[in-house]
């Protein structure tokens, strides 16, 4: 698999990696390669510059900010997963990570460029917007908050502009229960349908692989909201979705599979 | 025999760590993509992106012009190049319909992947390049995908030959006997299996460097191949270079599985180019061109029949399987359905046998050889049907087994298909494993799970294995029309200095010939491994030899060396005895050294043999000088490894998901040289085989495009999937070879994927399953638990 040509420059700060990228218009970032570098082995990505932003080590943090942990965009899944501070307060999120790809993929791979990449399939996002995360945005004119909910927006798409660095993403503390059903048929795999089930005052479930984008169950929440039982949240967790079919499902078992995973990430809950 | 076991002191049987893995694990081994050539060129191969077309148009043009491009070449731009078309060896009937197959397609392209232009430039990604800008005007025709619509010659692949049909091969020695087998029986079983397509995906993609000399017209052809000796042979005949000047080495090679036991279009090309530029030409596959660039294994659909009794004794097994050969016939493409047609009665003795294969033309990636080829196809029918027969008469699946086996005062056993089965005990072997498994024990949970309805569902599946291995006795190769003969040759040489070189003409891919030979001949010699190097895999050292493939090197090139090495001894028994001046009876040989019996201190050491050998002079009588013995063996029989294979799994029938839990083997090669490595062998083999039955599969869809070459779609199980293996073993030694070796590294594979599927099945049985495709996917064990609910 040979990539199309491509220049490739190192970023020296967020300031100079901003300038970087907007100096041509089909520039990408490059984090730790374990999204995008395949994309373009197969040819589907021909970016014409590569911005490093690897070796930026200011952005490679997890932080503990009172209501919230603070974790540098360029944290690798493998430090998400070590991290004492989020298994003492979001333990999801090291759960999670430690469920992405294999040992060398999670030494590779970083938190904010898994979010960045917006990969309906890839398990941080899902687990994320469980958790109601904030994603901070770095621009040339300064900084916004975007909530979860409103970063993904379809394939591979995010509220990220062209122009914009992902610095940190913020999770809430005060999970009460979480539990997370990944369903493949490798270790190393992605999942065929992820459930991310986040207790915090209520209860927010969300899946990986279920749409284009990482999706909430509106169906599940709604109906727990309103009292329902367990086995019927469930029942009414993929209304109003309509996953993908591909090899390995079809999008009639996608649903199966995201009703019976749901019922078991809400029992797991209950404990 | 040698009872090679019984020798304390010796090193065979012992876990000897392998000398090959320090290089290969610090990085040092050199795989053809590390070689380095000044000049280089290298090629890209633009592949066909439909099944089946006539080619209106190619415009190279925008390709030439390109940057760093030296030349781009089509079909027709090369066919003075060729000699003769691609080599097919084994045209396994006199009719057998084999269209003429060259490196890249002319007018008609006839699979997603055919080549059809190569781009020559000085590096791999100006090449890539440059081959996006070569258009291809197609004229599309139907394409025939199914192997049962092949049959029906609706669309045909090869226009020309006016069918589908390659072949009809038919095994039935006695009909009317087979016929009234199932005609008095009490109970048929008929089944229908599908051997789903497979990948090889060996560690290594395959790569090929051609060199020409300098001078003198000489070539040499570094390739990831299996088998540097046929590809020698045929490359020279298909190019038209005489043999004498073409040099094949084959460097490290990570792994074949059968898929580099070929003579590859690319292989061809490279040379032919560097003839043409005269400069080193190199191409390296790619990951997912090799999806399509390189052969797969299995594809068949069987029809399996047995008859019985009504105590359930096999009467009469019947066989006809369709085998899909792909759009052509590569280097043995057509033999593997024969390689399995004398063993679908397994393990069992039946008195009435019959099997048929058609072989069909198909607008996919051509198939061959396989890890186990044919074998596991065979094992695979007769184990599932098994179980079948087992549920219609209404006994346990052990049970229906232990009626059937073929009992040990039958070896050496003349089976109904014409083998004679060397040797073995297979209820010994069969009753240790299920003592050791907990057979009964299992059974019992089974029960008490399905009375609390649970959804994870126990499954226990068993599969007993026998192959014909050891390939092969020539005059039996002769016998089923296979173009080249089964020996293997060795030369074992002492140096002056009483260093050894052995010379084996097997082809080693990682299945570590450096240690086992050279474990036989410390043996057999008593000298440390460390003074034997073992050379291998370049025609220029090893001038014979017929390769490695068939779990033959062992029992036919490790008894080669066994028997050069006897004879180099031979010749230093008789100098020893000129020199200590008694008859060679008076002498004994032990520990590296020549003593006179009775006389301890008249010593002479092979080392001081081997100088007296070098110096030549104090010879006896006319002996000649040098202390080297070569030979060539062809074994008498094949060798016919067994065992049993015992899986268990958990089937979750919620989710259709299913956890292989445990996964025991108790397999026979007869004497093992070095357990550690039967331990791997055996481990990769199960790995590869549960692969079949749960993971992996070459889909394509109506338009013949493969849909999952890369690995992230194409399910190549890890060690994560894997249950820790619990191995154990009975140890018949074969009649065979000197060794009582039988041959280890397709075992695994021929015996786990029934084991597994059988395993599934019985989870589900109680659910009304019968049978489930492979690979049983969560979605199709799913499904099936649907449709058996109704």
């Amino acid at each position: 698999m040979y990539p199309a040509k491509f220049e490739y420059v190192r970023a020296l700060d967020v300031a100079d990696a901003l300038a970087k990228i907007s100096s041509d218009e089909d520039a990408k970032f490059l984090a730790g390669g374990h999204s995008l570098v395949p994309l373009m082995k197969f040819r589907l990505a021909t970016p014409s510059l590569l911005v490093d932003i690897s070796q930026l080590q200011e952005l490679a943090y997890v932080k503990d900010e009172g209501d919230y942990v603070a974790i540098g965009a360029l944290t690798r899944h493998h430090d998400v997963e070590r991290s004492g501070i989020l298994q003492s307060h979001v333990p999801i999120l090291p759960h999670v990570a430690g469920m992405v790809g294999d040992p060398q993929v999670r030494h590779r791979g970083t938190i904010g460029g898994s979010v960045a990449h917006g990969d309906g399939a890839s398990d941080l996002p899902a687990a994320l917007l469980a958790l109601d995360a904030t994603m901070v945005a770095t621009g040339s004119v300064g900084q916004r908050e975007i909530p979860a909910k409103n970063f993904f927006k379809g394939f591979l798409e995010t509220d990220l502009s062209p122009d914009e660095i992902l610095t940190e993403i913020r999770v809430p503390k005060g999970t009460k229960a979480w539990s997370y059903k990944k369903f493949n048929r490798r270790a190393q795999d992605w999942a065929i349908v992820g459930v991310a089930a986040v207790k915090n005052g209520s209860t927010k479930v969300a899946f990986v692989n279920m749409g284009s984008s990482p999706l909430r169950s509106t169906g599940c929440e709604g109906a727990l909201n309103k009292g329902a039982s367990i086995t019927e949240a469930a029942e009414l967790a993929t209304e109003g979705i309509d996953p993908p079919s591909d090899l390995n499902a079809t999008s009639e078992f996608r649903i199966h599979l995201a009703k019976v995973l749901t019922r078991r990430a809400l029992e797991e809950m209950e404990g | 025999m040698t009872k090679i076991a019984e020798h304390d002191m010796s090193v065979i049987g012992k876990k000897v760590l392998r000398r090959e893995d320090p290089a290969l694990l610090s990085g040092e081994s050199k795989f053809v993509a590390d070689l380095e050539a000044p000049g280089v060129l290298n090629i890209f191969v633009l592949r066909s992106s439909v099944a089946n077309a006539r080619i209106r148009s190619i415009n190279v043009q925008r390709a030439k012009e390109a940057k760093g491009i030296v030349a781009v070449y089509t079909a027709a731009d090369l066919e003075s190049e060729w000699a003769a078309p691609m080599p097919c060896a084994w045209p396994v009937t006199a009719d057998m319909k084999n269209p003429a197959h060259y490196p890249l397609a002319k007018d008609t392209v006839r699979y997603v992947g055919d080549g059809i232009a190569v781009v020559v430039a000085h590096s791999t990604e100006e090449a890539a390049d440059a081959a996006s800008l070569i258009e291809v005007d197609y004229e599309e025709q139907p394409v025939v995908i199914d192997l049962e619509e092949a049959l029906s010659g609706r669309h045909l692949v090869h226009e020309s030959l006016g069918t589908n049909v390659s072949y009809v091969w038919e095994l039935n020695p006695n009909p009317v006997g087979l016929e009234k087998a199932f005609t008095e029986a009490k109970y048929v079983v008929s089944e229908r299996y599908v051997q789903q397509r497979l990948i090889p995906a060996a560690m290594e993609p395959r790569g090929v460097l051609a060199v020409p000399s300098p001078m003198g017209g000489d070539y040499t052809l570094y390739s990831a191949t299996q088998v540097p000796h046929i590809l020698k042979v045929m490359a020279a005949l298909t190019l038209g270079i005489s043999e004498t000047k073409l040099r094949v080495i084959a460097p490290s090679v990570g792994g074949g599985f059968g898929s580099k036991l070929n003579v590859y279009a690319e292989e061809l090309i490279c040379l032919a180019l560097s003839r043409k530029h005269r400069l080193p030409v190199k191409w390296v596959e790619e990951r997912s061109e090799g999806g399509q660039a390189t052969i797969q294994g299995r594809g068949q659909v069987q029809y399996m029949e047995l008859a019985a009794d009504a105590d359930g004794k096999l009467l009469g097994v019947r066989v006809n399987l369709i085998a899909d050969m792909g759009a052509y016939l590569q280097l043995v493409t057509p033999g593997i359905p024969l390689l399995g047609a004398f063993l679908y009665h397994g393990v069992y003795h039946v008195a009435n046998y019959g099997f048929k294969a058609t072989g069909v033309f198909t607008n996919k990636t051509p198939t061959d050889a396989y890890r186990g080829a044919g074998r596991p196809e065979a094992t695979y029918a007769i184990e599932r049907a098994m179980d079948a027969l087992a549920k219609k008469v209404g006994v346990d699946s052990a049970e229906i087994r232990r009626r059937n086996l073929i009992q040990p005062e039958q070896f050496p056993y003349n089976s109904p298909a014409g083998l004679i089965f060397d040797s073995g005990d297979y209820p010994k072997n069969f009753e240790m494993a299920l003592e050791k498994l907990g057979y009964s024990k299992l059974r019992e949970e089974q029960a008490q799970r399905r009375l609390q309805s649970s959804t994870k569902n126990l499954g226990i599946g068993i599969s007993f294995f026998v192959e014909m291995c050891g390939l092969a006795p020539s005059r039996v190769l002769a016998s089923l029309n296979y173009s080249a003969g089964g020996w293997e040759s060795a030369t074992v040489r002492i140096l002056p200095t009483s260093k050894i070189q052995v010379v084996t003409g097997t082809s080693p891919h990682g299945q570590g010939h450096e240690t086992s030979w050279a474990m036989i001949v410390a043996d057999k010699l008593g000298v440390p491994i460390e003074d034997i190097e073992v050379l291998h895999s370049d025609t220029a050292i090893a001038p014979h030899g017929m390769d490695t493939y068939g779990s033959r090197s062992l029992s036919v090139g490790g008894t080669a060396v066994h028997l050069a090495t006897e004879r180099v001894l031979d010749k230093a028994r008789k100098l020893a005895a000129h020199q200590l001046e008694v008859s060679e009876e008076d002498l004994d040989y032990g520990a590296g050294a020549f003593s006179v019996k009775g006389a301890p201190e008249k010593v002479m050491p092979l080392a001081g043999v081997a100088f007296e050998a070098f110096t030549a002079h104090n010879l006896p009588e006319g002996m000649e000088p040098n202390l080297e013995a070569s030979i060539s063996w062809d074994p008498p029989n094949f060798t016919f490894p067994y065992g049993t294979h015992l899986a268990v799994v958990e089937v979750d029938s919620e989710t259709g998901k299913v956890e292989l839990m445990r996964y025991l083997s108790v397999d026979d090669c007869g004497n093992q040289i070095n357990p550690m490595i039967v331990e791997g062998q055996i481990h990769g083999g199960i790995a590869q085989g549960v692969a079949q039955a749960l993971y992996e599969e070459a889909v394509y869809d109506e338009s013949g495009n493969l849909l999952n070459p890369s690995l992230a779609d194409y399910l190549v199980p890890s060690a994560a999937e894997m249950p820790n293996f619990e191995l154990g073993q009975t140890v018949t030694p074969s009649p065979t070879n000197p060794l009582g070796v039988k041959g280890i590294g397709e075992a695994g594979t021929i015996a786990s994927t029934p084991a597994a599927i059988n395993a599934v099945v019985d989870a589900l049985s109680h659910l009304g399953v019968t049978n489930i495709d492979m690979p049983a996917s969560p979605e199709r064990v799913w499904r099936a638990i649907q449709s058996a609910k109704g």
